[in-house]
């Protein structure tokens, strides 16, 4: 099987037929074609530009419903949408170990193409380096974005008011849970990855009339930590129930046997979001239409700060209450 | 309702939960007094706290923690002897819990970070695998833990006296949970009129080792699953007892727990440790409630030749101690929210993740009135 030479990365021929022939052909578009030190996008005119960028080290590299391909397109895309901006263009770097399998390239690369064609997003600039064998670990990827903010779509935690609502748009924790029971060697033939890009989810909400006050995606740290963040930054606190919050009998499974708190796992396809108390019903039936959302849920709502040792709680099942805090610990290390 | 149990749907235990608690309600009326019950399982002190129960339970029953820690009752001064172990030489291999545990202001996760070679485990398996893989180290595992954890450490030696590993060695600190049960049940301060016994503990050694605790001491004994009806049928049940005045052993994790325990298991244990006296953090030492490797197999402990005997002091306001023993809740420890939190912790009930005030700080803190 063929593998990446260190010489690949060196930038002659070898780059060349390494980009020209398995890189490119997957992302074929004008404004990539050229191939050269820099893209040139439209100018926007009719929005505010947003600009992300986010490294994927994760391990395993193929996992039950992604790998690191679909990965760095969504997360990217993903941050653009939370936002409040369509994604336009990303910029795709690989680093890439020697030694590394082409097939495996190939695949990742595919996977790639494809979530970024399910977010009508563009790959129109990259760059591709291999480290020595032994400096990697495999392959690590880096996307940045560009995406545009059009007039009144802006969202923030500025916009957020007590009494808003707290929407889950489906179960939560499935992409750190798979990626922890892989390392441990357990198999659910339901348990698989949530990645997937949302800008086309949050479309839809837009386009109904419907503009969420803010929009996160929970991804390291989970529900619980991003829920933290939100309060911390707008001096609030939440209050969500147990027994709204979503999660899969899989995902239950993987946490009581390894000691996880599905709260904490990271999401890479689910969103929350902070919506206006009269919008939140709208916005659950809205969603609901989605394969990946069937599970959507009120979770709780915003309320005004009792103490800032606690500012978010759970209500449990059987009624009481228990404060729910940010992650202190690593729970699982290189999930994205 | 035990039997319903096989097919409860998680979703709805809230239903079932009121049909129990409402019942709890009724007898604890009948109750002249009020009824203290304590859990020595840190398991069942983690579902306790993170469900909530204790905020629903009538005013009259009292939910107490015990010594259900292994990492929270073994004496600080094994830290530091496996720091010493540490710094000798030998790669250290642990479960997750021993790493953040404070001696005096050291810990194995502040020498790992230093460079010192700790590696943390699932299982004593992957640390015999480490000895398999590395030849010329010397490995040791930091065996802490009852009854539930030991049989597997004898299967791990066992397996490395059958591949000839000679580098494998542990650094044993079991305890047994019995005898703790006998010395609290028997302390006229603490006043425990039943116990909600352990789960994983009793699927090793079954349900009628207590059966002294009702016949000898007259206090209730409820062996219980993890799930909030299982505590909550438990603590009816106890309450019962209380009410009729006839304390009962009863085994009510029967899905998984044999009135004999596992014979395999106790096999295993019998072949490889014998009874010692041990000392318990918080409750001093009880006789015949540690483990030693038998003579034939005490080639595998680690020897402690050349480690100093140091003399280890609690840290200042600690009240681990009380915790354990029930005397106090974690609530009432001064040092704790204001001190002693998890990324600061004074002590081990804060660190391990089945220690008390870790899940007080966690499930329960400033919202219990």
């Amino acid at each position: 099987m063929a593998k990446i030479i260190l010489a690949a990365g060196e930038g002659g021929k070898l780059t060349r037929e390494l980009v020209e022939g398995l890189i490119y052909p997957q992302f074929k578009n004008k404004i990539l074609k050229p191939l050269t030190d820099s893209a040139i996008l439209d100018s926007i005119k009719n929005g505010e530009i947003a600009f992300t960028t986010d490294s994927y080290i994760v391990s395993p590299i193929f996992f039950n419903g992604g790998d690191i391909g679909s990965l760095s397109i969504s997360g990217t895309v993903n941050d653009l949408t939370m936002a409040g901006a369509i994604p336009i263009a990303v910029s795709y770097s690989l680093i890439i170990e020697e030694g590394f399998e082409e097939d495996d390239l190939k695949r990742i690369l595919k996977s790639s193409s494809l979530t970024a064609k399910k977010a009508k997003v563009k790959v129109v600039t990259g760059d591709t380096k291999v480290l020595p064998k032994g400096k990697g670990d495999g392959i690590f990827i880096n996307t940045s974005g560009i995406g545009v903010i059009l007039k009144g779509r802006k969202m923030g935690d500025e916009r957020i008011e007590i009494g808003d609502k707290i929407i889950v748009s489906g179960d939560i924790g499935r992409h750190g849970a798979t990626i922890a029971a892989f390392r441990h060697n357990l198999r659910g033939k339901n348990l698989s990855s949530d990645c997937q890009p949302l800008n086309s989810i949050v479309e839809t909400l837009f386009r109904n009339g419907i503009k969420p006050n803010s929009l996160h995606d929970p991804t390291r740290g989970g529900v619980a930590t991003l829920l933290n963040e939100v309060c911390r930054r707008r001096k609030v606190s939440i209050e969500i129930e147990e027994d709204k919050i979503p999660i899969s009998k899989e995902v239950l499974g993987v946490c009581e046997i390894l000691g996880l708190d599905p709260l904490y796992l990271a999401c890479e396809g689910r969103f929350v979001g902070f919506f206006k108390k009269e919008d939140a019903d709208k916005a659950v039936k809205i969603l609901k239409k989605y394969p990946s959302c069937t599970r959507c849920s009120i979770i709780g709502e915003v309320k005004k700060l009792e103490s800032i040792n606690y500012p978010v709680i759970l209500k449990t099942k059987l009624g009481s209450l228990r404060p729910i805090d940010e992650l202190t610990t690593i729970q699982l290390p290189r999930i994205c | 309702m035990v039997k319903k149990m096989k097919t409860i749907e998680f979703a709805n235990y809230p239903k079932f939960a009121d049909d129990i608690l409402k019942d709890i309600k009724s007898l604890s009326k009948k109750l002249k007094e009020e009824i203290k019950i304590m859990e020595v399982c840190g398991t069942h002190t983690q579902v306790i706290s993170k469900s909530g129960i204790r905020r629903v339970i009538p005013e009259n029953v009292k939910l107490i923690s015990g010594p259900g820690c292994p990492v929270c009752v073994t004496p600080t001064d094994y830290i530091e002897k496996a720091i010493a172990l540490l710094k000798k030489g030998y790669w250290i291999t642990t479960f997750g819990d021993l790493m953040r545990v404070p001696s005096m202001g050291n810990s194995l996760e502040k020498e790992k970070a230093k460079g010192g070679r700790v590696s943390v485990v699932y299982s004593p398996l992957d640390a015999l695998n480490i000895a398999i893989s590395n030849r010329d180290e010397s490995v040791v595992f930091l065996a802490v833990g009852f009854e539930t954890t030991i049989p597997s450490i004898c299967a791990t030696i066992k397996k490395s006296a059958e591949e000839k590993i000679p580098n494998f060695k542990i650094f044993s600190a079991h305890k047994v949970i019995p005898p703790p049960l006998e010395v609290l049940a028997k302390d006229p301060s603490l006043k425990i009129d039943g116990f909600i016994c352990p789960g994983h503990v009793s699927v090793i050694i079954g349900s009628k080792v207590y059966d002294f605790l009702p016949n000898e001491l007259g206090k209730g004994a409820v062996v219980s699953g993890f799930e909030v009806l299982d505590i909550l049928l438990s603590i009816k049940e106890l309450i019962k007892q209380k009410v009729e005045g006839k304390p009962k052993n009863v085994n009510n994790y029967k899905r998984a727990v044999k009135d004999e325990g596992n014979k395999w298991a106790l096999t295993l244990i019998e072949t490889f440790f014998e009874k010692e006296d041990s000392n318990w953090r918080g409750l001093g030492i009880i006789k015949n409630s540690g483990l030693k490797l038998k003579k034939e197999w005490r080639e595998f402990e680690v020897s402690l030749n050349g480690i100093e005997e140091k003399r280890v002091i609690e840290p200042q306001g600690c009240k681990c101690g009380d915790v354990l023993k029930g005397v106090i809740t974690p609530k009432d420890c001064p040092l704790m929210e204001k001190v002693c939190t998890p990324d600061n912790p004074v002590g081990a009930c804060m660190v391990s993740s089945e220690g008390s005030c870790a899940a007080y700080y966690k499930y329960e803190r400033g919202l219990d009135g």
